[in-house]
């Protein structure tokens, strides 16, 4: 039986300067197929979902949709092609409600029927099973709800073809299971779907066929069914990798920061922490899971003395560093390298190169009025040597390496200086297979030298790999500290849902 | 239909060609309104030439004005650096002019280089202390510190007017409200025949680059303008640095008001900053925040300064005409920022996607 053919790119070059980001790429989703797309950052996946999205342009190469050749020059193109993008960090308006957004951006007529708008809406939502709310307003919305908006809005632009980009990366395991439906059940109604994302379970689970890029050549195109995750993973990386997680057996040592009833408030004197208490241990990995906004990011910054605590104590060597400043506690050996979502946010200045970005917290070390970078600049040689960091040089703006990288310069700088407790948050946040288990390599020998770290991660398979226990947030509150050896996914899942679950 | 472009291929070589070309555009527009008016732009221009440089006496002339603005623009970019609007650079000129007057008046009879110093001391003090207000508001209260820096003017001003009306009034000058004229102790020293003020700024201008580029106060000073969230993440003492380097350039603008009442009004009074606060940001901006970049731009400045009133008389053209030249020349060279950041591309109406 011969399929029908919904996206066919052939030979795509594309370069950004001097780079060449997509090389004589060919990629082909059929109707009603789920299609994976899998490479390492910096592979060439999402400039070429860019190109088939009409953000960018190809230098050469042939795309033709549904059968026709297209040339696309702007979103709007691809949008009338039936071509929808789901982008990773949603684009709604707040304030509005749902039936907004999605007729957000619509050609139409001067006046709105509301009526018929919220019935189409409703006849899409039960046509692909995607439960909804027309009237809802978006602030209002877990993050899953955000999510079926989105889809909603680009299948209500009319598109066929989907283009989802790491869908999956702020879903509870419960969420993550009912967009798998949706999407399953959007094949069933002949769209094609296009998933981006590093999670190799997941593109085992949903995916028919994977075309894997690596380093902007593809390099093959597998029926999912004939492959398995290591064979998948090699060809992503280009050499053969081992895909599990070590986990070093360490004797546990002293506490070295006991955290008691720890209590915090937004500015709008919402409870952002609600009694938190546990004790991190020397030579342990203490892992952190909760939905986004649970919580995580300010316990993070209180801990590090940027957000101010309403009550509570945080005890380190017999003291209590809460209200001493973020230098004061840095001095104390407790360093945290936070990675927010957009990545240089807050631990990294993107326009410095590698050793202003080092000097940020070495310089207070220094003497005199003046800064010496020679040393630093030998320690950023060794340390991208040692990481594998790949920059033109120590002295190439951060903002222009890929986000392994970058991510890789956060960290390598944390555990430069010999920090007793280490927090990471979202350490691998979008990074490959492989740079990941370059950050996991380096968290376990920190805490095999005795580092007590707080690793707070959003891949629940990781977490119960990589971390020795694992607290769950949910609303500022705890809901469950558990020995990973003991608790299961599922009930990971729930805890994140407040639940509180005795193990 | 026009569709702009963001950029991707831009060398430095490339930029500077485009902001090479705006100037010439801008001459040309400019040569058109001078065309339009009855005069010959060539000959206009060339006279604007030769009224900034055309002789030793007019060459110094320029120089008098360049140096306060360079001085300024030094001042204030330490504050742009990190993205603290201070445009208060006349209030604190006039501030520093006030600290520096108080000491030239009343201890007239301390030996020159002593008084000198102290008047120095005590400018780089007024001035800072004038910009320690906005940025102690920033830091408590977070409020604007361009507004707040734009009325401290104001006050500067009618602070410096009072004193000229009233209690500092000459009381030799018979009745006009004039502040009486420093004793020549408190007047800087010509070297190679402009006033020694040339020397503190060349000076000022090389230890700013320097600390800025190489010291750990430069550095932090970067870095919260770069990024106040990382700043503090770092440790960085966020609201210290905001102070210490409002002061610092609150205080070289100090300088100037120090060195424009000893050197060349010899006394002191309102109106003389002389709008180089103002002008001065603009310098400050086209330098790309460089300062050695300052100079060669704060000449080029003064010259369109010194050039534009010398063709009021040459030409009879009004002063309010000269401005718009200056007016015309800084239109274009920030418009053509934009073009060192975007392209345009024609784009043809009809729908190419459907094809």
């Amino acid at each position: 039986m011969q399929e029908e053919v919904f996206v066919q790119m052939n030979d795509i070059c594309k370069t950004f300067g001097s780079v060449r980001a997509n090389y004589n790429i060919n990629f082909s989703v059929n109707k009603g197929e789920i299609h994976a797309l899998l490479g390492e950052n910096g592979a060439g996946k999402s400039t070429l979902m860019n190109m088939l999205s009409g953000i960018y342009k190809p230098d050469s190469g042939s795309i033709f949709i549904h059968g026709k050749e297209v040339k696309f020059n702007s979103p709007k193109d691809a949008i009338n092609q039936k071509i929808g993008m789901i982008h990773q960090h949603y684009k709604l308006v707040e304030v509005q409600s749902a039936k907004a957004n999605i007729i957000l951006g619509q050609a139409g007529s001067l006046f709105v029927n509301e009526k018929k708008i919220s019935s189409e809406i409703k006849a899409i939502s039960t046509n692909y099973g995607i439960p909804i709310d027309p009237d809802k307003k978006v602030y209002n919305m877990s993050i899953g709800e955000k999510q079926s908006v989105e889809i909603l809005k680009v299948l209500y632009q009319g598109a066929d073809i989907l283009i989802m980009d790491e869908p999956t990366a702020v879903l509870t395991p419960q969420e993550t299971e009912k967009l798998f439906k949706i999407i399953r059940n959007m094949a069933k109604e002949g769209c094609a779907v296009i998933i981006i994302t590093h999670k190799l379970h997941e593109v085992m689970a949903i995916s028919d066929r994977v075309t894997v890029l690596h380093k902007g050549t593809t390099v093959a195109t597998v029926k999912t069914k004939a492959s398995s995750p290591k064979e998948l993973t090699d060809l992503m990386v280009g050499k053969s990798v081992n895909l599990s997680i070590q986990r070093p057996q360490v004797k546990r040592g002293n506490a070295a920061l006991k955290v008691a009833d720890l209590m915090a408030y937004d500015q709008d004197k919402v409870k952002v922490l609600d009694g938190v208490s546990f004790d991190l241990f020397e030579g342990e990995i203490l892992g952190v899971a909760g939905v986004v906004g649970s919580g995580q990011k300010e316990l993070c910054e209180a801990i590090a003395g940027l957000y101010t605590v309403e009550s509570g104590s945080i005890i380190y060597n017999d003291e209590n560093i809460l209200g001493l400043s973020p230098r004061a506690i840095i001095k104390r050996g407790i360093t945290m390298s936070f990675i927010p979502e957009d990545r240089l946010g807050m631990g990294l200045v993107a326009s410095m190169d590698m050793v202003d970005n080092y000097l940020l917290k070495a310089h207070h070390n220094q003497k005199g009025v003046f800064l010496k970078r020679k040393p630093i600049m030998t320690k950023c040689e060794h340390m991208i040597d040692q990481l594998e960091i790949k920059t033109p040089g120590v002295h190439h703006p951060i903002k222009q390496l890929s986000g392994g990288n970058i991510q890789k310069v956060l960290i390598g700088r944390e555990i430069e200086t010999n920090p007793h407790v280490l927090i990471t948050a979202y350490a691998v946040r979008g990074l490959d297979i492989g740079a990941s288990h370059t950050i996991y390599d380096l968290i376990n020998d920190q805490k095999q030298k005795g580092v007590a770290i707080l690793f707070i991660g959003e891949d629940l398979d990781v977490l119960l790999e990589l971390c020795d226990r694992i607290m769950v947030l949910c609303d500022g509150r705890i809901t469950g500290i558990v020995k990973s050896d003991t608790v299961t996914k599922e009930d990971l899942g729930l805890m994140m849902a407040g639940e509180a679950i005795s193990c | 239909m026009l569709r702009m472009v963001k950029r991707t291929d831009m060398t430095s070589n490339k930029a500077s060609l485009i902001r090479v070309l705006s100037i010439l555009f801008a001459l040309i527009t400019a040569g058109l309104f001078i065309a339009i008016m009855g005069h010959n732009p060539i000959k206009v221009y060339s006279a604007m030439f030769m009224g900034a440089f055309g002789s030793t006496f007019r060459i110094k002339d320029t120089l008098i004005i360049a140096i306060p603005l360079i001085l300024t623009s030094v001042g204030i970019m330490i504050a742009f650096k990190m993205k603290f609007w201070n445009i208060g650079g006349e209030g604190q000129i006039l501030m520093g002019a006030f600290f520096a007057s108080f000491i030239a008046l009343n201890f007239d009879t301390l030996p020159k280089p002593l008084l000198l110093l102290m008047m120095f001391i005590a400018g780089f003090i007024g001035g800072g202390l004038w910009a320690l207000l906005p940025a102690f508001l920033k830091v408590k209260f977070d409020t604007n510190e361009t507004i707040i820096t734009l009325m401290l003017n104001y006050i500067a001003i009618k602070w410096i007017t009072y004193l000229q009306y009233g209690p500092w009034k000459d009381p030799k000058s018979m009745g006009f409200p004039k502040i009486a004229n420093f004793s020549d102790a408190a007047i800087l020293p010509k070297v190679f025949g402009i006033h020694m003020g040339w020397i503190i700024t060349l000076v000022i201008v090389v230890i700013v680059s320097v600390m800025m580029k190489y010291s750990k106060k430069g550095y932090e000073i970067s870095v919260v303008g770069e990024s106040m969230d990382t700043a503090k993440y770092s440790g960085i003492n966020v609201n210290r640095v905001i102070l210490g380097a409002l002061f610092v350039s609150g205080g070289i603008c100090g300088i100037v008001g120090m060195i424009e009442a000893s050197a060349v009004n010899q006394t002191l009074s309102a109106s003389l900053s002389a709008g180089y606060g103002f002008t001065a940001i603009i310098t400050t901006w086209l330098s790309a925040l460089n300062a050695a970049v300052i100079i060669p731009v704060s000449i080029l400045f003064a010259a369109m300064i010194k050039g534009g009133s010398f063709i009021q008389t040459a030409f009879q053209i009004p002063q309010a005409a000269a401005n718009i030249l200056q007016s015309i020349i800084l239109f274009f060279v920030i418009g053509s920022e934009f073009f060192v950041q975007y392209k345009l591309v024609l784009k043809s109406s009809k729908k190419e996607g459907s094809v």
